[in-house]
């Protein structure tokens, strides 16, 4: 059976660059990069190496760069070690709309004694500036908020963000798994403080990550036990990991006007098709402000999961919003903060699109998916018997 | 991915009886938009308007949500309405070969459907779910005798449970600590018509310093070594045990929410609900 892959912000697959690169260091160069002799130095170039690359896709310097094991490692250690650096400090401000990686660990915190502010979002999914200067306080260790979202792919204002922050002397640090890689970023001219990012997202193999950190940025390590990334990430290099993700970051650089030209036009071309050919489908989220790979639909009056398995059966993988899919009752935090009404957030479809997929796939799906609506909208009681 | 059984693909991929019959003898509508799920069932009676002879459904939900209620639609054909109503969720769920427990509430909701088309059919009322003063979980709008009837019939235990097959507490998690007394009340009922629960022991000092000492090590400590911390029992007075916090937990701004709120909860629960938890030196 035909497949078409459209659940990048959930996973990629792997670039065979990075594969390739990686295979060494699964076999004959198993050396620890933090030894003294001949066999661990020869891996440590690699390792110099990956930091060189990674850094250059966000123009970091390469000692602003550790490695860490996943995105969520990232952003719990940002979040965490602000805190127990800035003793004084005790507030953190986010947004309704982080990844759980960031919500998560601002409610655990907020449990533990921090006081935490959620900025609100617009149905557009856009922050409110205004709001963000007023609730940053002299108690404020951090201000987080996502680059861009994982469901809607809106792109928050970073620039301004880090400029407020920065002008009020304090750490920013924003969730920018989904960004990398998608859009141009230059953390010389972007004053972020901390930068969380993950390898999966940037087509290698599930298990590494990475943190920007700007030189000064008051951080306490979350990993104790070794001298690894200079004392800030203990724990032995993940090498053949490490090296995959600074293959992947060239190849993101390589691939950034493919990404945002024929990628993004393939989205545009699908997402305007099952708008057009689906009634009652809305966009959720910016329509421009967004990344160039991500459309998330809603269909109304059906739930989620029946769509997905639908697709799934002729091949078609995208992820939902809805509550059904996700084991919990709720749906999506981030489509409500949208204001989206009820009748379409439990049928909210995501398509993540990467550089693999092609216009002939997004025909496929274009053809597959308005039939399944039209099936299951059928079958809904709030649709009117022979309305569809 | 969920794991659905054959019949549940089955029947959600190829459904039986979709549509609404017109003029039919009964009409049962539950659940709603905000809820995530929602059936509007219908049926037509024989002649003698003693035996169902049609069936139709028409839900907006999920995979197995439209598996339950087509299953529905198949079994209660054939049936009087007394049988029809003797149809309970688990028999749904039983027809199918099986629900994961986060989707038992679908199969609540073909029964509960059900119920409401039979009752309008008998009254000549709206066929929807009974709303009754008594709603426990206002997220999800249900009742406590809904809960009790879950509790009862599938014999559960965890206010999870509860979530699993009727929602309530899947929301706010507002009515969970009320689900638990619903619970604990229900299955009081239920033993008492067997056999009671045995009384709690009364513990000798010794049993209780090592009851003390083994929640202490094997429940307390790693939750706080997760987080860089740890506690020592220092010494037991009566009610009152003496810990020192250690790791980070001794530096820690809240260390007296963690001896309130995780120490000594922890023990109060298991041990004795008299206990005070205490900061010593040492």
């Amino acid at each position: 059976m035909k497949e078409v892959y459209l659940d990048n912000n959930a996973t990629t697959p792997i670039a065979p660059e990075v594969a390739e690169a990686m295979q060494p260091f699964f076999t004959t160069e198993y050396g620890n990069p933090s030894s003294m002799h001949t066999i661990g130095g020869r891996v440590k170039k690699y390792l110099d190496r990956a930091r060189e690359q990674l850094a250059a896709l966000i123009n970091a310097e390469p000692d602003e760069i550790t490695f860490t094991s996943c995105g969520t490692e990232s952003n719990n250690w940002a979040l965490r070690g602000s805190l127990l650096a800035q003793p004084g400090r005790r507030h953190i401000v986010t947004t309704k709309v982080e990844h759980p990686a960031v919500l998560e660990v601002a409610a655990y915190l907020g449990s533990r004694g921090a006081r935490v502010t959620q900025l609100f979002v617009d149905g557009d999914g856009l922050l409110n500036l205004d709001e963000l200067r007023a609730a940053i306080t002299d108690e404020t260790a951090i201000v987080s908020a996502m680059w861009a979202n994982n469901e809607t792919g809106v792109i928050f204002p970073i620039q301004e963000i880090a400029e407020i922050c920065a002008e009020k002397g304090v750490s920013f640090h924003t969730d920018a798994v989904q960004a990398v890689g998608k859009i141009p970023i230059d953390v010389k001219k972007t004053p972020v403080s901390m930068l969380a990012l993950s390898g999966h997202k940037l087509h290698t193999p599930k298990g590494i990550g990475a943190m920007f950190v700007r030189r000064r940025t008051p951080l306490k390590p979350f990993m104790l036990g070794g001298h690894q990334e200079h004392g800030r990430r203990a724990g032995t290099h993940n090498v053949p990991y490490i090296v995959g993700l600074g293959v992947a970051a060239e190849l993101a650089a390589k691939y950034m006007d493919d990404e945002n030209t024929r990628v993004k036009a393939l989205r545009d071309k699908l997402e305007n098709a099952l708008i057009e050919q689906c009634p009652d489908a809305r966009r959720n989220g910016h329509k421009v402000l967004r990344l160039p790979n991500t459309s998330n639909i809603s269909f109304e009056f059906i739930e989620g999961e029946a769509i997905l398995l639908l697709m799934d059966a002729v091949g078609i993988a995208a992820s939902s919003g809805s509550a059904c899919t996700s084991g919990s009752l709720e749906p999506s935090h981030v489509i409500r903060a949208l204001g989206v009404p009820f009748t379409a957030v439990h049928g909210s479809t995501r398509f993540s699109l990467s550089r693999y997929n092609t216009e002939q796939e997004i025909d496929y799906v274009i053809e597959q998916v308005p039939p399944i609506i039209d099936r299951l909208r059928k079958m809904s009681p709030f649709v009117g018997g022979d309305v569809y | 991915m969920w794991d659905y059984t054959d019949k549940v693909k089955d029947h959600f991929f190829n459904p039986r009886n979709v549509g609404i019959i017109e003029n039919a003898d009964g009409t049962g509508e539950v659940g709603s938009l905000a809820c995530g799920d929602a059936l509007t069932f219908t049926f037509k009676l024989d002649d003698n308007k003693e035996k169902i002879v049609d069936a139709q459904f028409k839900t907006f939900g999920c995979a197995s949500a439209i598996a339950s209620s087509s299953a529905l639609t198949e079994m209660v054909v054939g049936k009087t309405l007394e049988e029809a109503l003797q149809i309970t969720n688990q028999d749904i769920a039983e027809f199918l070969g099986g629900l994961p427990d986060e989707k038992m509430h679908c199969s609540v909701m073909g029964r509960e459907a059900l119920e409401a088309a039979v009752d309008n059919f008998r009254t000549g009322k709206k066929g929807q779910k009974a709303v009754n003063e008594d709603i426990v979980c206002k997220c999800f709008g249900v009742t406590e005798e809904a809960i009790e009837r879950v509790v009862r019939e599938n014999d559960l235990k965890e206010a999870d449970d509860v979530t699993h097959y009727i929602k309530a507490g899947g929301g706010c998690g507002e009515c969970i600590p009320d689900i638990e007394k619903i619970i604990a009340r229900v299955r009081g009922d239920m033993a008492a018509g067997g056999v009671a629960a045995p009384p709690k022991k009364k513990l000798t000092n010794l049993q209780r310093i090592a009851l003390i000492q083994e929640i202490i090590d094997s429940k307390i400590r790693p939750a706080l070594q997760r987080d860089g911390g740890d506690v020592e029992l220092l010494d037991i007075d009566g009610t009152v045990v003496i810990v020192a916090l250690r790791g980070a937990c001794a530096s820690c701004a809240i260390s007296e929410t963690t001896l309130r709120d995780v120490v000594q909860s922890r023990l109060r629960q298991e041990v004795d609900p008299d206990i005070t938890v205490q900061q010593g030196e040492g």
